[in-house]
């Protein structure tokens, strides 16, 4: 049975080109790169290389770029050297609809003193502006807000928001794991302080990340130790993917134009397909400000689980935002904020795309989905 | 991805008994759609109480489909004196097992035979009965003590797998709290761990904790263990059965045994293993 992925959000394949240029550095150039000897010093410079790379993608210069462990740890990295470099400032902000790794360590940060203000998102998913900007105070140590969303795709203004957070000379950091690779992202037209990257969401293995540090910015190393990363990070560096990232950096410059071109119009024709062919079917967030390779769609009166697992058997990979998929029993917390009904929120999955799909994907799975919200929505007792 | 037994999903790819049957002589329907599953069983009964046939809908997850599925397969051809007596238990063991957090799906068919079995003879659901304690599930107090009772329920987390209280907005957690103590008699929460106990009664409490948490547990595996010692806020154990040759063992005995220790008697302690 073939595979047909469409779970790009959740984690990507390894580019070949990538793998390609990682496997020396697993055999023949083991060298460490801070030794003192061309050995090692070879090893050295392809890190910088790779960091060049990673800050072309964003328009960052080099020195602003660290790597790190993952996108939560870049996360974790930028949010604790913020609340450090104030440590009087008592009132951090986020929005409502982030990732676990920023929603959860917000949450943990509540419970240790910290003034949490979560800021809203309306019916289509937008952020409530006026909320985040009436709620910026003298005590606030942090702004941090994603740039898109991973269940829904929406665009968040985030340009325009750090310039207002700068003038208010508060740290502001975004989660841009999801934005970076599918949109161009310039730091240098934005006030944005810091910025995390994940290798995996971008063809490069999972396991490798990145934070871009404006240079000026107060830091704090979060793991201490030696005087890698310029002091940023302790620790040997994990050369081989970083070389994979600098290479998959690379890759996703190249391939923006695909992104919006191709991915965006194998996304339009699912969703639109999707809509035409199955009753009671309906789009999640706002279709104007989203990513080109996502969508979420919601089909009444059927549950997640039971149509990823139909999807399943026919080697159809996608997510749901369904409570029964993740083993809690609320929604997805996303759709919840936006208010999209318990009725809608159960049946809702997410596409995510990516370059390797192609059109007879496309045609596949709108081929297959209908009978099988029909087959499942013949079995439920609310359709009739 | 959920482990599903080829039981469970064989129920779900090919769910037996599916639509809804007209006159039927009992219907009972569970859940709604704010809660994310739901079943309406309909039942056929003959003139000697036999259920002569038994169909479902349900709306919700592949295990809550499977479960409906293989309720039906139980009960057709058997009286309604017999299908009374069918345990949540029964529908997951009938299916192969269900991930844990999984049981209320189980739960859920039980309770639709439940209540089309009492529209059958006419009586009123009992599930009116008791006050709701987890609004977000509606769930009574009265549902939580039972299933608490019936499966040997410990914890918050354990209610939540098998009736949903308190899997929503958690203000509830204190009541749930509450009821577990009180059908269990002995309190195991943190907040009422004894403190600066005699070694008399850490022993005694070793001893209690290993009868009636650890042992009953490793048995499930064919294993044991055997209180042998008690010295410097050490416990000396030796493991039995499957445990003394089993590689993981020390994997068990520190995570499970001197976690569990710790929680129920004392946090200072350690466990360690007496070799021959």
């Amino acid at each position: 049975m073939k595979t047909i992925y469409v779970d790009n959000n959740a984690t990507t394949r390894v580019a070949p080109e990538v793998l390609e240029v990682m496997l020396p550095y697993l055999s023949e150039f083991y060298g460490n790169p801070s030794s003192m000897h061309s050995f090692g010093g070879k090893v050295a410079h392809k890190i910088e290389e790779a960091r060049a790379k990673v800050a072309s993608l964003i328009n960052a210069s080099p020195d602003e770029i660290m790597f790190t462990s993952c996108g939560t740890e870049s996360d974790s990295t930028a949010i604790h050297a913020a609340i450090s470099s104030v440590p009087d400032k008592k009132h951090i902000i986020t929005s409502r609809v982030e990732h676990p790794a920023v929603k959860n360590l917000f949450e943990h940060l509540s419970k240790k003193g910290y003034r949490v203000t979560f800021v809203p998102v309306d019916r289509k998913g937008m952020l409530d502006l006026d909320y985040l900007y009436n709620n910026l105070t003298d005590d606030t140590a942090i702004v941090s807000i994603m740039w898109a969303n991973n269940e829904t795709g929406m665009i968040f203004p985030i340009e325009e928001i750090s310039q207002v957070i700068k003038k208010k000379r508060i740290v502001f950091h975004t989660d841009a794991v999801q934005a970076v690779g599918k949109m161009p992202i310039d730091v240098s037209k934005s006030e944005i302080d810091m910025l995390s990257i994940s290798g995996h969401k971008i063809h490069a293995p999972k396991g490798i990340g990145a934070l871009y540090v404006r240079k000026g910015t107060r830091f704090s190393p979060f793991l201490i130790g030696g005087h890698q990363e310029g002091g940023r990070r302790g620790g040997t560096e994990n050369v081989v993917y970083i070389i994979g990232l600098g290479k998959a950096s690379e890759l996703a410059a190249n391939h923006m134009g695909e992104m919006i071109t191709h991915v965006g119009k194998l996304r339009d024709k699912l969703e639109n397909e999707l809509l035409k062919r199955i009753p009671n079917a309906m789009i999640n967030g706002d279709t104007e400000n989203r990513l080109p390779n996502t969508t979420s769609v919601s089909f009444e009166y059927v549950e997640g689980e039971s149509i990823l697992l139909m999807m399943n058997e026919l080697g159809i990979c996608a997510s749901s935002g369904s409570a029964c998929t993740s083993g809690s029993l609320e929604p997805s917390h996303v759709l919840r904020a936006m208010g999209v009904p318990f009725t809608a929120a159960h049946g809702s999955i997410r596409f995510s795309l990516g370059i390797y799909n192609t059109e007879e994907e496309i045609d596949f799975i709108v081929e297959k989905l209908p009978p099988i919200i029909e087959n499942l929505r013949n079995m439920s007792p609310f359709w009739k | 991805m959920w482990e599903y037994t080829e039981k469970v999903k064989d129920h779900f790819l090919n769910p037996r008994n599916v639509g809804v049957i007209e006159n039927a002589d009992g219907v009972g329907e569970v859940g709604s759609l704010a809660c994310g599953d739901a079943l309406k069983l309909t039942l056929k009964i003959d003139g000697d109480k036999r259920i002569s046939d038994a169909k479902f809908q349900t709306f919700g997850c592949a295990s809550a489909i499977a479960s409906s599925s293989a309720l039906t397969e139980m009960i057709k051809g058997i009286t309604i004196d017999e299908a009374e007596k069918i345990t949540n238990n029964d529908i997951a063991e009938y299916l192969g097992g269900l991930p844990k957090e999984k049981m209320h799906c189980s739960v859920m068919g039980r309770d639709a035979l439940e209540k089309a079995i009492a529209d059958y003879r006419g009586e009123p659901g009992k599930e009116v009965d008791g006050e709701i304690v987890c609004e977000c599930f509606g769930v009574t107090d009265l549902e939580i003590q039972r299933a608490v009772k019936e499966n040997n329920l410990k914890t918050i987390e354990d209610v939540t797998d098998y009736v949903k209280a308190g899997g929503g907005c958690e203000s509830c957690h204190d009541k749930i709290q509450e009821i577990i103590e009180s059908v269990n008699g002995t309190p195991v929460t943190e907040k009422t761990r004894p403190s600066g106990l005699t070694n008399i009664q850490k022993i005694r409490l070793i001893e209690e904790t290993l009868e009636r948490e650890i042992k009953p547990e490793l048995k499930k595996d064919g294993g044991g263990i055997e209180f042998i010692d008690f010295a410097d806020n050490t416990v000396f154990v030796k493991l039995r059965g499957t445990c003394s040759t089993c590689s993981a063992s020390q994997v068990t005995l520190k995570h499970y045994v001197e976690t569990r220790i710790k929680e129920l008697v004392s946090p200072e302690l350690v466990v360690e293993e007496v070799k021959q």
